[in-house]
Order: C-alpha cells, then sequence, then structure tokens
C-alpha cells in the first residue's frame, strides 16, 4: 500500500511539474504584448505610451531573460504569490481568482452532484424497462448531445425573457447588498437556478446514458448469468451489476470535480454568472500571462487531487485493486 | 434520509425535463408576447439584518424609483478605483466624473468649455494660463478644496513618468497656486489643443489623502474606497456590478442647484450581447450603453428610446478608420489608395453590417460635432465616394492591370497583389464590416481577403506596423480636430507606434502642420480651420488613411422609472445620453441631474 502511494505520488509531484511548465510556457508562445494591450485601452493622451510601457514591462517583471522569469515564477508560487494581473491591473492574481471560485463551487458541485446521483438511479432504473428505454433513452441522447450554451440560451430566453420567472444574469439581484435575510437568500438561489439547471440537465443525460449502457452490459456478463443460473434473486444481481457498473462513472465524477473551478465556462458568460469562466476567456483574449496562469494552476491542482482520490478510492471500491497490490508486493 | 433525497432529486428532474421540453416559440412570437419595459425589481422593503457592520448604515435593498440601471461601459470586473490608471476606469465608470471631478466640463454637442471645479480660466498672454478655482467645493471627507489640491494633482504628471499626463510638462514650466483659490501657469510653446482637453480629463485629486502615498501607490495603487468632490460617492462593488450613491453636500448642489435624480446608480457587466439585449428588454437596465445589433426595430417598435428617432438611431462618438500600411507594397502608392477609397462600399457597412444603427463618415474624417472644421470646398474637390468604375479606371490608369486573368490586378511592375484587412476576432460588427471592405475591393480588382486575428496578435500586428489594412478608432469625441489627427498622424515613426499613424506613413509636410495645430490656440478658430483644411487637403490627395464610418454613441433607455432621457427633439435636453468612461465629463454627468423620476 505505502509503495502504491509512494509511486504514484512521485508520478503526480512530476505532472504537477511538467503542467505548470506547460501552463507557464504557453501563453509566452501567443503573439503579442500583453503590456501593449492594456496601455492600448486607454485611448486618451497615448502620448505617454512609449514610457509606460517601459515602465509596466518591468513592473510585471517582463524585462529580464525569460529562464530569470520562469525561475522566479516558481519562487514566486512557492510564495503563493501567482502576480498581478495585467488585465485586471493592479488586483493580484490570488485575490481575483479567491472571488470568483466560490460562485463556480456553488455552481457547479451541486450540479455535477445531484446530476450524478440522479442520472445514475435513472439510468440503472431505465435499463431493464422497456418503457422507460424508450423514452429516457432518446432523451438522454439528445440532452447530453445539448451544447450547454444553446440550452442556456433556451432556457434563459423561456424563462427568464418570455415567462419572466427567472432572471437573465447576475448571482444575485441588482438591487440589492449581500446581506443576511430571507429576500436576499432567495434571490440567489433565483439566479443561480437557470445556471444550475442548464449544467445539470446536459450532464444528467451522460450519466444516465453511461449507466444504462454498463448496466446492460454487467447483466449480459458472465457473472450475472452465472448467478441467474444459480437462482440468485434478481436483486441481488441488479446490485452486483450495479456496483460494477458505477465504477466507470466514479472515474468520470471525479474527473469532473477535478475541473470545478473552470468547468462552466460557456454558461457563466450566458448566464453572466461571476465565475472563473469568463475571466479565462478574457485573460486568454488580453494575454494576461498572470491570469492565464494563476486559473490553469487551480485546474492543475483541481484535475490531480480528483485522480489521486480515484487512485485512492478505487482501493476502497474495488477490491481488484487491493488484490492486485497484494499481488505485486508478494 | 437517502429517499427523501432520491424523490427530491426526482422532482427536480421531471421539473427541469419538462422545462427542457417546453414548446418552442418562433421568433416572431418574442416580440409580440415580451412584456417591455416591466420593472422586475423586488419592491418590499427586507427587515434589515445587516451581519458585517458596514461603516454607515445604508439600504440593502435598493428601491426601484430611486435607483437607476445603466450597463455597457465595463469589459471586466472592477479592479481599481484610481483616476490616474485610465485605461481600467470602463470597469468602475464614474471614477472620474462621479467620483472625481474635472477642471472643467466639456459639451461636443454645442462645442462648449463648461467651467466646473473651475470658476474660469483664461490665457492672459501666450505662455500664461490663469486659474481660478470656485470656492466653497468640499471633498466628501468635509475638507475644502483649494489650489493646493490642483497644484500637487497636475504636478504628479512632473514627478512620475507614469502618469498620463506627464508629457504635457515637456511644454508646462510650472503651476503655482497664488492664492487659496488662483493658479498661474506657465509654458513654454504650450500646446493649446491638448491643454484644453486635458481640463476636462485631468481628474483632481485631495492632497491631503494623496500626498503621503509612494509612488506606486499613486501610479498603481487599487485606491479603494475614493474620497471625491463628485456627485456620488462609492457605495459598493462585486464581480459584475458598481453601485454610486449620491452625495448629499455635493457642492453644485448649494453652488449651481443641480442636483441629480437618482439616489443610486448600478453599473452592470453583462458578459455578453445576448445577456445585456434581454435585460433591456425586461426593463431591468434603465440607460444601456452596450451596442445591440437590431435595437433599431425596438426603437421603431417603440419597446426603448434612443436619441433619433429615426436612422442613425445614435449620435456618433468615433470614427472608423481603415489604416494602411504605406511601408508595404502596393500601399505606398497614392493612386492604389486612393482607388481603394473609391471601391469601398460603405453604404453596405451602414445598411447591412449595421442595419443603419452607424452614418458614413465625411472623407475627411471628423465627427459631426468637429463638423465645423471641415473644408467643405476640398471635399468637393478631392472627397471619395463608392464608385467600382472610378476605383478600376484609378487603378488602370496608375498602371495595375490583371497580366494573369484571374481577375485580379497586379501591381505595375507586375508582382501578384495578396492583401489582408484585419480586426479583431469577436467584434461582430467589425467582421462584417470587413468582410464588406473585402468584397467590395475585389469587385474592384483588388485582391483583399478579411481575416480576425485574436485581440492580443491584432494589437501587436497594429503597433508593430506588420498588417497591411486595419480598422481602428482610437479617436472619440473630443474638443478639438487634433485628437483625430494626433491619431492619424502621430509622429515621430517609432519601432512600436502604439498610439496612431500605424501605417507609418512618414510625411513632414503633414506632421508639421499637426504640429502647427496644436500650438494653435482655441479662441482662434479661425487659425485652426485654416490649418485643418490644409491638412484635409493633403489627406484627401495622398489618402494614407480612409475614414469610413461613425462607430455609434450606442443608448438606450427606457421610461419607464427615469424620464426626460435626452433626444433630438427640442424639448428634451441634448445631452450625451452616455456612462462611458471619459463621457460623464461631456455630458454624462449633466443629464444625471436632468433626469426627472417617472409620474
Amino acid at each position: 500500500m505505502r509503495r502504491y502511494l509512494g509511486r504514484k505520488l512521485l508520478i503526480y509531484v512530476l505532472t504537477f511539474f511538467l503542467a505548470v511548465t506547460i501552463d507557464w510556457l504557453i501563453p509566452r508562445f501567443m503573439p503579442g504584448d500583453p503590456v501593449q494591450t492594456m496601455l492600448s485601452r486607454a485611448s486618451l493622451h497615448a502620448e505617454a505610451v512609449e514610457v509606460m510601457h517601459g515602465y509596466y514591462t518591468r513592473a510585471f517583471g517582463l524585462d529580464v531573460p525569460v529562464w530569470r522569469q520562469y525561475l522566479n515564477f516558481w519562487v514566486a508560487i512557492f510564495h503563493g504569490d501567482l502576480g498581478t494581473s495585467v488585465y485586471l491591473f493592479p488586483q493580484p492574481v490570488i485575490k481575483i481568482i479567491m472571488r470568483a471560485v466560490p460562485y463556480d463551487v456553488f455552481l457547479l458541485l451541486p450540479a455535477i452532484l445531484l446530476s450524478w446521483f440522479a442520472g445514475n438511479w435513472f439510468g440503472a432504473f431505465a435499463a431493464r424497462n422497456k418503457w422507460l428505454d424508450n423514452t429516457l433513452l432518446p432523451l438522454g441522447y439528445i440532452l447530453t448531445a445539448t451544447p450547454y450554451m444553446w440550452l442556456g440560451i433556451l432556457l434563459a430566453w423561456l424563462f427568464g425573457v418570455v415567462l419572466g420567472i427567472f432572471p437573465i444574469a447576475g448571482a444575485y439581484s441588482f438591487s440589492m447588498r449581500p446581506h443576511l435575510s430571507w429576500a436576499f437568500i432567495g434571490s440567489v438561489v433565483k439566479h443561480w437556478f437557470l445556471p444550475f439547471a442548464s449544467i445539470f440537465l446536459v450532464k444528467f443525460g451522460g450519466w444516465a446514458i453511461g449507466m444504462r449502457n454498463m448496466i446492460i452490459y454487467e447483466l449480459e456478463a458472465d457473472y450475472s448469468h452465472y448467478l441467474e443460473a444459480l437462482g440468485a434473486p434478481r436483486g441481488l444481481i441488479r446490485k452486483y451489476a450495479f456496483r460494477n457498473a458505477i465504477l466507470p462513472q466514479i472515474t468520470g465524477l471525479s474527473l469532473d470535480l477535478g475541473v470545478i473551478v473552470a468547468g462552466a465556462l460557456v454558461t457563466e458568460v450566458v448566464f453572466s454568472y461571476p465565475g472563473i469562466g469568463y475571466l479565462i476567456l478574457q485573460a486568454i483574449q488580453n494575454q494576461d500571462y498572470f491570469l492565464i496562469q494563476g486559473c490553469f494552476l487551480f485546474i492543475i491542482i483541481g484535475v490531480l487531487l480528483a485522480n489521486f482520490a480515484i487512485d485512492i478510492a478505487y482501493v476502497i471500491v474495488d477490491p481488484r485493486t487491493r488484490l492486485g497490490m497484494v499481488g505485486e508486493s508478494a | 434520509m437517502k429517499r427523501v433525497l432520491s424523490t427530491l432529486l426526482v422532482l427536480v428532474v421531471i421539473l427541469s425535463m419538462l422545462a427542457a421540453c417546453g414548446p418552442t416559440p418562433t421568433p416572431e412570437k418574442v416580440i409580440v408576447t415580451v412584456p417591455v419595459l416591466q420593472t422586475v425589481t423586488v419592491k418590499e422593503t427586507v427587515p434589515v439584518v445587516v451581519t458585517a457592520v458596514p461603516e454607515k448604515p445604508t439600504e440593502v435593498t435598493y428601491p426601484r424609483n430611486e435607483t437607476l440601471y445603466v450597463s455597457g461601459a465595463a469589459w471586466g470586473p472592477p479592479s481599481d478605483w484610481n483616476p490616474f490608471i485610465t485605461w481600467s476606469k470602463a470597469n468602475t465608470t464614474g471614477t472620474i466624473g462621479l467620483v472625481y471631478e474635472t477642471l472643467f466640463l466639456y459639451d461636443p454637442l454645442s462645442d462648449k468649455m463648461i467651467p466646473w471645479l473651475a470658476e474660469s480660466g483664461k490665457w492672459v498672454d501666450a505662455d500664461t494660463y490663469e486659474l481660478k478655482l470656485r470656492k466653497g467645493i468640499t471633498w466628501s471627507d468635509g475638507q475644502p478644496m483649494t489650489a493646493a489640491d490642483v497644484v500637487f494633482t497636475y504636478e504628479l504628471g512632473k514627478k512620475y513618468a507614469a502618469i498620463w499626463f506627464s508629457p504635457m510638462w515637456n511644454y508646462l514650466k510650472s503651476a503655482t497656486a497664488t492664492s487659496d483659490y488662483d493658479i498661474t501657469f506657465e509654458f513654454t510653446n504650450p500646446l493649446y489643443q491638448e491643454w484644453d482637453n486635458n481640463l476636462y480629463n485631468i481628474a483632481i485629486v485631495p492632497k491631503h489623502l494623496w500626498e503621503s502615498r509612494t509612488e506606486e501607490q499613486i501610479t498603481a495603487g487599487a485606491n479603494e474606497k475614493p474620497v471625491g468632490s463628485g456627485a456620488y460617492l462609492y457605495e459598493t462593488h462585486s464581480e459584475d456590478r458598481n453601485v454610486w450613491v449620491r452625495n448629499e453636500n455635493w457642492w453644485a448642489t448649494k453652488l449651481l442647484g443641480m442636483k441629480p435624480a437618482p439616489k443610486r446608480i448600478v453599473d452592470m457587466r453583462f458578459s455578453s450581447n445576448n445577456v445585456a439585449l434581454g435585460a433591456v428588454v425586461k426593463g431591468e437596465v434603465d440607460l444601456s450603453n452596450n451596442f445591440l445589433p437590431g435595437i433599431a426595430t425596438l426603437s421603431e417598435k417603440g419597446y426603448v428610446k434612443t436619441y433619433f428617432a429615426g436612422p442613425p438611431y445614435m449620435l456618433s462618438a468615433n470614427t472608423a478608420v481603415l489604416f494602411l500600411n504605406t511601408t508595404k507594397k502596393p500601399m505606398d502608392d497614392p493612386a492604389f489608395r486612393k482607388a481603394l477609397a473609391f471601391s469601398i462600399n460603405t453604404g453596405d457597412i451602414v445598411n447591412v453590417a449595421y442595419a443603419g444603427l452607424v452614418k458614413a463618415a465625411n472623407p475627411t474624417g471628423l465627427l459631426p460635432s468637429l463638423e465645423k472644421y471641415v473644408d467643405k470646398d476640398v471635399v468637393a474637390k478631392l472627397g471619395f465616394t463608392f464608385d467600382t468604375a472610378k476605383a478600376k479606371q484609378i487603378l488602370a490608369s496608375a498602371g495595375y492591370k490583371d497580366v494573369n486573368g484571374d481577375g485580379f490586378v497586379e501591381a505595375p511592375d507586375g508582382s501578384k497583389i495578396e492583401l489582408e484587412v484585419t480586426c479583431p476576432f469577436g467584434w461582430t460588427d467589425w467582421m462584417e464590416a470587413i468582410k464588406i471592405i473585402a468584397k467590395s475591393a475585389q469587385a474592384a480588382g483588388i485582391n483583399l481577403k478579411d481575416a480576425t486575428p485574436d485581440y492580443g496578435a491584432w494589437n501587436t500586428a497594429l503597433t508593430t506596423g506588420t498588417f497591411d489594412m486595419t480598422l481602428n478608432n482610437w479617436a472619440g469625441m473630443s474638443n478639438t480636430p487634433w485628437t483625430l489627427y494626433n491619431l492619424l498622424f502621430r509622429h515621430p515613426i517609432q519601432d512600436i507606434m502604439g498610439s496612431g499613424n500605424f501605417g507609418r506613413w512618414n510625411n513632414q509636410k503633414m506632421f508639421d502642420l499637426v504640429d502647427k495645430l496644436a500650438a494653435t490656440p482655441s479662441s482662434d478658430e479661425a487659425g485652426m480651420k485654416a490649418v485643418c483644411s490644409q491638412i484635409q487637403e493633403l489627406m484627401l490627395t495622398e489618402m494614407p488613411v480612409i475614414p469610413l464610418w461613425y462607430n455609434g454613441l450606442w443608448a438606450q433607455y427606457s421610461d419607464a422609472v427615469w424620464t426626460n432621457w435626452p433626444t433630438e427633439s427640442s424639448n428634451t435636453p441634448s445631452r450625451l445620453p452616455c456612462t462611458w468612461s471619459g463621457y460623464w465629463q461631456m455630458g454624462g454627468l449633466i443629464m444625471l441631474t436632468e433626469l426627472k423620476p417617472a409620474q
């Protein structure tokens, strides 16, 4: 067990190092100059542009040789410093991300978890029910193939504009200041619902289809037939089939959770929801090296943690993994 | 517990599915069923349970009839309230204008400088400007504003290169407070046009709060909780909004009898046009300064108001100019440039790409508000219009012929011509426009294609001069034609042209003319006109840039909560209905004082 974890950890540390290096490298390969882009927004009296360009290039530490920038970057990371955003100068990147991430978690965590539970439950249920299979299956395929943006716009238009039940922009009413009251909580939930629903529905379709197919596959497996031949009760067979079918779904779930900080990019743009998705888009368009690095650092950490969690979870939920480890050490 | 959860989930799923399966009404139906201009905000007052202790007790729910909702200025989350970081002010629009104020305001519609913090200002001789500060102005912390504050602010530009107006100190020798309310500025060879422009763009900051700050805090500090002299105070902000609350002790209420009508201004940022359009249609925004394609239809049906009742609906805010890279062949040839100007179908850009929301530009590029500087004789003689035949004829007589029979002309030396016209990706209206430019140039036999790089790449190509042709509109509304000419003919030519003359057209005669205009006093209108006329003649002869259309001062507003919006009609105010950064001083602020609550 210790060797297993030790080896996994080493791989994770290496992956982290490589991923962060690439994260540092890629924005710098983009054509363009972020300081110039920033200054070009100051349309007034740009006579000072030349002077200010030099000044801010120094301020962002972009005037030193590239290898030095790379070293400085690692040093800063270990000090918890992700630099200053160019696009949202003079805000520190870490502050920007910390402000936005709660919205992403608030939106995605329930959407991912609820769709996972509901999708698996429905998929498993539908697998052996002709009527449900005939209705749910096509619906599931349609849902999972729907682009988030399209469904988002459709929901916003129908429930927001035509019916006027739900608001279409913001995280809470534009007429309120955050405070503790039922009205405010109600406003937060109201603003959250449509973006949540659009993600939930698409994901739900995917999970339901996956589970349904897996269950059918497992029920046709040799062990199921064997159990059946032994006269085991249907419920028992289904239980075993479900346990086997859930394994790939667990992997999928943790990968989904890994990108929790950035998984709702389009949805956030469609609903003007102030998470990190819109920031990533803007950071890339504005070549904000530091904000891009910061956002992707969070994604890298998220994905690695999620993978690590699967590795651990598999040891617990899949006895075969445990057996494999024993076999290895023997 | 598990069962309860499951039941709940099933309910949610069923509800959601019902939602997705709802009938899909046709687009036609939207316009019929939309409850337009309905107010949707929560109206009941909420019992105040404040958890965090705010600095002053404030309302947590803003009553709809006291609040003005605006949108369209911000392109990102609020990041700073520092009036010296100019490029991010759109995200906290109002930092200059609502909180910090300028010495003068400028009204482009009447072409008048309006004394504001200053009571008056005049040139006593060619090199001396005397300014009288208004008595009785106080900062929002209660301290009086004096000449020392003005001198302090102006001298920041002398001390720190990173302050945008530092180049002004090339010709400004000194700023001296001769009394608490009098300031004398001494110059050597002043640039009068720029000086005037700065008078309504430099925001005055309180010396007593800024003098102890370091250079970094002044030039790059976020300046949270700004203390200014203006009509509004910072109240709060979050990722997608800024909230400003009225300053009940504003000096202009006492001294000028002006009081802005809305108690609060909520500036909302939407991440996309469709969200902004939805909010406008729902009546959640009172004044939207977003570019919304198709707003003409809504305006004509009376759902929203615009400045003009008919095309172009909007006032003109800046000129979209096609910059030609004159360091590349064949754009170095005036005849080719001229032929290109004649080939472009501006009418299609106006009517197709913009559906009538903009106006074709005057060949000189000067905005309608600066029309008096257009020399009509020069334009009649040398101006261009859309005329494919004429374009072909100019090309032919300059030796451009289709040698290889591909339908496109080759250069007189026989070399192939393959050109690209660019704009940043995602600027949908411009993307349409460059398609039309490319198509109409092709019709005249010029092999021109459209391309849309990312903003960063586009910007680099623009400033380093690697593009062929590109659109740009960085000269906004101004008190002087010099602003436009400074963009078009910026000099000297450097490795990086960050702020103008992107096509690197090197013409000393033009540079001298622009310098001459810059040094002409604003009071000498005849002198300005004379120089402008010479500039226009040279520009239209050589055609190094092609002004195409005026981008609009996008503004659509609703009468549901606030009325008396500016329109062309004579019984409403004529102001710029605009919340963009830099436009509060050009009418936006006064518009607020003229608004009236509905009913």
